[in-house]
C-alpha cells in the first residue's frame, strides 16, 4: 500500500527545497512566467516532478492534501516525505494535486478562505498537457506590467468561466500552480486569465 | 534635525569580545562542560527547557553557558534555536497516570493510594548554606533503596475524588483542533487549549506573583493542593507514513492538580473546582503556580466577578512570555535619538505656548 | 485501514522494539552494529533529520488537548539490499543513533535475523531500561511516608 513511500525525495533535501520555494515564490509574484523546479531524485508515479518538487518544498503535516484520483499512487510519497494527511472530501484540503483540468471537482468545493482569513483557501495544483505552448492565454492583474502571455495545454472555456467566477469574492479565491515535468507557471487568485481575442474589460 | 548616524561596528565586536572574554572567567579555573551543567544544575536547565518551550537537556545546557547563567537569555537562545527547525508533528498527549512517580503528595489527602512519595525535594532541609557543599570533593552516599518497588502507574487524586461528584469532573476533549499559540496569534476569550500553552511556557516569576496574589485576596479561591507529582512519562508519535503510535522518547515532567473551593452557582452545585498545571522537567513551583493561575483565569467561566490581574486573560496571557517581556522592555535601551529629539521639540513649544521658554544655555 | 492498527500483533511487537531501540544508548547499537561481520548494505530513504514534535498534555490530566512544548526528535529511514523498510524517531539530535535504530528497525523484519536480534538486542536493551526504572522507583519507595498517629488525650 506504501509502494511509493520509499522513493527518495530531493538529491539535496535543504537547498533543492530552498531553491524550489525561491521559484515557488517568485511564480506567484510574476504570474504566467514560468520556472523550472529541482526535480526529486526519481520518478514519483502519479506526479510530475515539479508537482513532486512543489509538495516536498511546500506540503506538511499541517497541510492536508487531496489527490485526484490519477495522482493518487504518490500517496505513500506524500505521507513519507511531507508527513501529509491525505484526506478525500476536497473540503478539508490545503493542496489539491490533479492531473489535468478535468480531474478538479466543482471548484467551490475547495476551501476558499474566509474574509478574515484569506489564506486559509486551498491552492491547487494541476499538471497540464502542455506549459509553454498548447493554447494561448492572456494575463493581467498584479505582478503583471499590462498583460502578457502564456500556453497551457488543456485548459478549456467552461473550466476559465467557473475559475473567473471566484474573482468576485476576492480575497477568497483559489491559487493555482500549473505544473508539466519540471516546470511550474502560478497563477494566484489576483491573476485574470483570458483568450487572447476576448475584449478587455473596462 | 535629523542626523543618520553609521558606524559602531568595532565597538560591537571588541563589545562581544570583551563578553566572550568575560563568560569564559579565570582560564586558571577549569571550564564549566554542559554535562556538568545538565548534571548538576538541573533546575536551572529544567526552567530554561520550560520557559523555552523545548525539551533537551543538553541544548539547554548549551544556553545557560552561552548567557552566562542569565536564564531568560538562556531562554530566548532556546527559543531561537526551536524556530531554525522544522515540525515533524504532534504527538500523542501525555499520560501522566502512567507516569514512573519520583515524587508524589498531596495536602488533601493523606492516605492516598500509592502513599506520599516525597522524593529528592529541598522541602523540609533547613536552608542553612551547606559548606561542605563549598569545599567540594565529597561524594554523597548513594541514595536509599526500599526492597518493594512504588507502582509502576498511580492513580490521579483528582480522578479518585470526581467519582463522588464532589470534584467537578474534567471536560473531555471534544475533537477540536489544539489551539497552537506559535501558529496563531491569541483571539480573545482563548480557549483553555491556548491558555495552559501560554501558561506552560510563561515567565515562572511572573505566574508565582500571581499565583501569590489570588492566594492573598486579589481573586481569592481557596486553593488546596490536590496533588503534585514529578516522574517520567512516555511520548509517543505517530508518523503518518507508519499509521500507528511509536514511543520516541522519556520526559520529566511536574503536574500539579490545585483543587479550589467554590460555593456553585445558579447552574452548577457546590463542589470543588480545579486548576492544572503541568510543566516540563522538575519544576513544582512553577507548575503550582500555573494551577493557581489557570483556576484563576476560569473565573469567567465559573460566573466568578473578574477584577484581578490574576483573573484577567488578556493581562495574564499578554505579559507572562518572558522573551516578549524582555524584547521589549529592553528594546527602550536601543537609539531612540529621533523619537527623543521629537518630544524634545513638543516639551520646549508646550512651554514657550505657557510663557516660561526653557532656559538656553550661555553658549547656545 | 479501518482496523485499529495497533491490535495487529505484527505492529504490536513492531511497536515494541521500535521503542525500545528509541530509547537505546548509541554505543550499544554500535556495538551491535559491529557484531555483523558484513554491514548489511542499504539505501537511505531519508538521512538523519532533526526537527521538533510538539508535546502535549490533557487539562486536569485527562480533559481537553494543549500543547505542552516542543521535543527535540531525529529521524531517518533506510532500506535494505532485500527490501526491508526501516523507520526512526528518536528523542535528541543524535543523527547516527536514529539511523542505527532505523536500520535495527529493518533488520528486526528480517524473519532470518528477527530472533536473533530480539534475544540480542532488545531483550537485553528492555531489561535494561527496566532495571533502571526499578532502581528509581525503589529510591521513590524509599521516601514513601509512614504516617503513625500520636496517642494524645488524659485517658489514654
Amino acid at each position: 500500500m506504501n509502494d511509493t513511500a520509499t522513493l527518495p525525495g530531493f538529491a539535496d533535501p535543504v537547498h533543492d527545497a530552498q531553491r524550489a520555494f525561491r521559484a515557488l515564490l517568485d511564480a506567484l509574484a510574476r504570474p504566467g512566467r514560468i520556472h523550472r523546479l529541482p526535480p526529486p531524485l526519481r520518478a514519483v508515479p502519479g506526479l510530475g516532478p515539479a508537482a513532486a518538487a512543489l509538495a516536498l518544498t511546500l506540503v506538511d503535516f499541517e497541510t492536508p492534501v487531496w489527490l485526484a484520483p490519477s495522482c493518487a499512487p504518490a500517496a505513500g510519497f506524500l505521507r513519507f516525505h511531507c508527513g501529509c494527511p491525505i484526506v478525500t472530501e476536497p473540503e478539508q484540503a490545503a493542496f489539491a494535486f490533479a492531473c489535468g483540468f478535468a480531474e478538479l471537482p466543482v471548484l467551490e468545493r475547495f476551501a476558499l478562505g474566509t474574509e478574515e482569513e484569506p489564506e486559509r483557501a486551498a491552492t491547487l495544483v494541476v499538471e497540464a498537457a502542455a506549459l509553454g505552448e498548447g493554447r494561448a492565454l492572456r494575463l493581467r492583474g498584479p505582478g503583471i506590467a499590462g498583460e502578457c502571455r502564456t500556453h497551457i495545454g488543456g485548459l478549456d472555456d467552461e473550466w476559465l468561466a467557473a475559475r473567473a467566477m471566484l474573482h468576485a469574492l476576492y480575497p477568497c479565491g483559489l491559487d493555482l500552480f500549473v505544473t508539466c515535468a519540471e516546470r511550474v507557471c502560478g497563477l494566484p487568485r489576483t491573476t485574470r486569465i483570458e483568450p487572447p481575442c476576448a475584449p478587455a474589460e473596462a | 534635525m535629523y542626523v543618520s548616524v553609521k558606524g559602531g561596528e568595532r565597538a560591537i565586536d571588541n563589545a562581544h569580545r570583551w563578553l566572550a572574554e568575560a563568560r569564559r572567567g579565570d582560564p586558571a579555573v577549569a571550564e564549566l562542560s554542559l554535562e556538568q551543567i545538565a548534571g548538576q544544575l538541573a533546575g536551572s536547565v529544567d526552567r530554561v527547557m520550560a520557559e523555552g518551550s523545548l525539551y533537551d537537556p543538553e541544548l539547554a545546557a548549551l544556553a545557560i553557558k552561552q548567557a552566562r547563567g542569565d536564564l531568560i537569555e538562556a531562554v530566548f537562545l532556546l527559543r531561537a534555536y526551536r524556530s531554525t527547525l522544522p515540525r515533524f508533528g504532534a504527538a500523542e498527549p501525555l499520560d501522566t497516570a502512567q507516569m514512573a512517580i519520583r515524587r508524589r503528595v498531596s495536602a488533601t489527602f493523606k492516605d492516598l493510594p500509592g502513599g506520599q512519595i516525597l522524593g529528592p525535594t529541598f522541602d523540609y532541609t533547613h536552608r542553612l548554606l551547606d559548606f561542605q557543599l563549598a569545599a567540594g570533593g565529597a561524594v554523597p552516599p548513594p541514595a536509599e533503596r526500599a526492597a518493594e518497588p512504588v507502582a509502576p502507574a498511580m492513580p490521579r487524586v483528582a480522578d479518585l475524588l470526581g467519582a463522588d461528584g464532589l470534584i467537578e469532573p474534567e471536560a473531555a476533549d471534544d475533537g477540536r483542533p489544539v489551539g497552537d499559540l506559535t501558529r496563531e496569534p491569541f483571539r480573545f476569550p482563548v480557549d483553555r487549549d491556548v491558555r495552559l500553552q501560554a501558561l506552560a511556557r510563561g515567565d515562572e516569576g511572573f505566574l508565582l506573583a500571581l499565583g501569590y496574589s489570588s492566594q492573598r485576596g486579589y481573586g481569592r479561591n481557596h486553593p488546596f493542593v490536590g496533588e503534585l507529582r514529578i516522574g517520567e512519562v512516555a511520548v509517543e508519535f505517530v508518523p503518518e507514513e507508519l499509521g500507528f503510535a511509536v514511543e520516541i522518547g522519556t520526559l520529566t515532567v511536574t503536574e500539579c492538580q490545585m483543587v479550589n473551593q467554590f460555593k456553585g452557582s445558579a447552574e452548577r452545585p457546590a463542589q470543588f473546582t480545579r486548576g492544572y498545571g503541568l510543566v516540563f522537567g522538575h519544576g513544582e513551583r512553577k507548575a503550582m503556580s500555573m494551577a493557581l493561575v489557570d483556576r484563576a483565569l476560569r473565573a469567567g467561566e465559573l460566573d466568578e466577578a473578574v477584577q484581578a490581574p490574576a483573573q484577567d486573560e488578556e493581562f495574564v496571557l499578554y505579559h507572562c512570555d518572558n522573551v516578549q517581556a524582555t524584547g521589549f522592555v529592553e528594546h527602550l535601551k536601543l537609539p531612540h535619538y529621533v523619537d527623543f529629539q521629537s518630544e524634545l521639540e513638543m516639551v520646549r513649544a508646550l512651554r514657550a505656548a505657557a510663557g516660561r521658554p526653557a532656559e538656553e544655555p550661555e553658549d547656545a | 485501514m479501518m482496523q485499529n492498527p495497533h491490535d495487529d500483533p505484527a505492529i504490536a511487537r513492531r511497536r515494541r522494539w521500535m521503542g525500545v531501540l528509541a530509547q537505546a544508548p548509541r554505543e550499544t547499537l554500535e556495538r551491535a552494529w559491529r557484531r555483523f561481520a558484513a554491514p548489511p548494505a542499504f539505501e537511505w530513504l531519508r538521512r538523519p533529520e532533526t526537527g521538533l514534535v510538539m508535546t502535549r498534555g490533557r487539562a486536569g490530566g485527562s480533559g481537553r488537548r494543549f500543547n505542552l512544548g516542543e521535543l527535540c526528535v531525529t529521524r531517518a529511514a533506510v532500506r535494505l539490499e532485500g527490501g526491508a523498510v526501516g523507520h526512526a524517531y528518536v528523542a535528541g539530535r543524535d543523527g547516527r543513533r536514529a539511523e542505527l535504530a532505523a536500520l535495527f528497525d529493518a533488520l528486526l523484519q528480517q524473519p532470518t535475523l528477527h530472533d536473533e536480534l530480539e534475544r540480542e538486542l532488545i531483550g537485553p536493551l528492555a531489561e535494561a531500561a527496566h532495571a533502571a526504572r526499578e532502581d528509581a522507583a525503589r529510591k521513590a519507595a524509599a521516601t514513601r511516608v509512614e504516617f503513625f498517629t500520636l496517642v494524645r488525650g488524659e485517658d489514654a
